[in-house]
């Protein structure tokens, strides 16, 4: 958890790490980032999550209120082979059915690693 | 993300090299934009692009540009901030500690022998050259903060005098306000401005009123950081 708690290169690396290291098990990856973020989002532009194709994941894009969702479309963009921009917020009620408690509002891009 | 565009920036990473990673957002193609404007990947970002990524890297802030029809994003990242201490003595035990948590990169400066050991300071990297050699080889940037605390003219000077002809982002000297005025006119009188001098924090640290060495510690780096990232209280 101490790591977690840092912000910046030790987080960064070790979510690009673990990306490296189940891409070389032969899983498929997904990395998930921040791209934009309004209001009081709980997690600065640049957050990152990985997850692999078993919905393992790593990191977070959010105060734990839409990584679910996240990991859900990484699944997805594991197997189309597609990157995906999503948009979470309290007025986007109806795209996942989850917002953020905060009343932020955050985009994040979901590609696959290959 | 490409296998080589992930292998390339984890050995950015591990050398700790600024890099910035520009994404195109509708197709997933990415280049790599290194500080000195080298681009390295599939995407041919444009020049204004590449300015764009250089900008991010010494703001130390990942956003998102639109160009045209489309949308990147520019993802910064820079090796950590780094922390030179000048004198290993007692405050700099818990300012270590402390750093280390923040996520700094630091280095501890000490030409005594006996205050700069591995046993005080597990796995801290030390040196101990004479301050400003050591300063000098470590090379002092925009993302370094140097602090000196051994109340010694003899080995903080040398070091302040390096600190303040570079672009450190933050530069504190322990000391009381009457030996920073003797600091001041020492500095002075080996070609120093006012001005240049005045760049350095002293009495060091937020005024937090603690005076035991961790305490002390923490307002030397809540000094830091609101330095860092430019608020009032610094």
């Amino acid at each position: 958890m101490a790591e977690n708690a840092v912000a910046g290169f030790e987080e960064a690396d070790e979510i690009l790490r673990q990306a490296a290291e189940w891409r070389a098990a032969g899983r498929g990856v997904a990395l998930a980032t921040v791209v934009s973020t309004w209001g009081s989002s709980p997690r600065a532009t640049g957050s990152q999550l990985v997850v692999d194709d078993t919905g393992a994941f790593r990191g977070s894009v959010s105060g734990g209120c839409i990584e679910g969702a996240v990991v859900l479309e990484a699944l997805e963009v594991i197997k189309e082979g597609k990157p995906r921009l999503l948009d979470f917020g309290v007025t986007d009620e109806q795209a996942w059915g989850v917002g953020l408690a905060c009343g932020g509002k955050v985009e994040v891009f979901v590609e696959p690693v290959a | 993300m490409k296998q080589a565009t992930l292998d390339a920036l984890l050995n950015a990473r591990a050398e700790k090299r600024a890099v910035a990673l520009v994404t195109e957002l509708a197709s997933a193609d990415e280049a790599l934009v290194f500080a000195d404007g080298r681009v390295e990947g599939d995407l041919a970002p444009t020049a204004e692009i590449v300015e764009q990524a250089r900008n991010a890297l010494r703001h130390n802030r990942s956003t998102s540009v639109v160009v045209g029809e489309r949308r990147y994003f520019i993802h910064a990242f820079n090796p950590p901030l780094r922390l030179v201490i000048v004198g290993a003595v007692h405050i700099a035990q818990p300012l270590v500690q402390m750093a280390r948590v923040l996520g700094y990169d630091i280095s501890l400066v000490d030409p005594r022998g006996a205050f700069a050991t591995a046993d005080r300071f597990p796995g801290v990297r030390l040196l101990d050259d004479w301050p400003d050699d050591a300063l000098n080889s470590l090379g002092i940037d925009a993302r370094t903060a140097v602090v000196t605390l051994t109340h010694d003219p003899k080995l903080d000077d040398p070091a302040l005098l390096v600190a303040l002809r570079s672009d450190a982002f933050y530069i504190g000297a322990l000391g009381s306000k009457r030996t920073h005025a003797s600091r001041r006119e020492r500095l002075s009188e080996q070609g120093m401005t006012e001005q240049e001098i005045a760049r350095i924090r002293a009495p060091i640290g937020l005024p937090l009123g603690g005076r035991a060495p961790a305490e002390i510690a923490l307002a030397i780096l809540a000094q830091m950081t609101a330095t860092l990232h430019g608020s009032e209280l610094a």
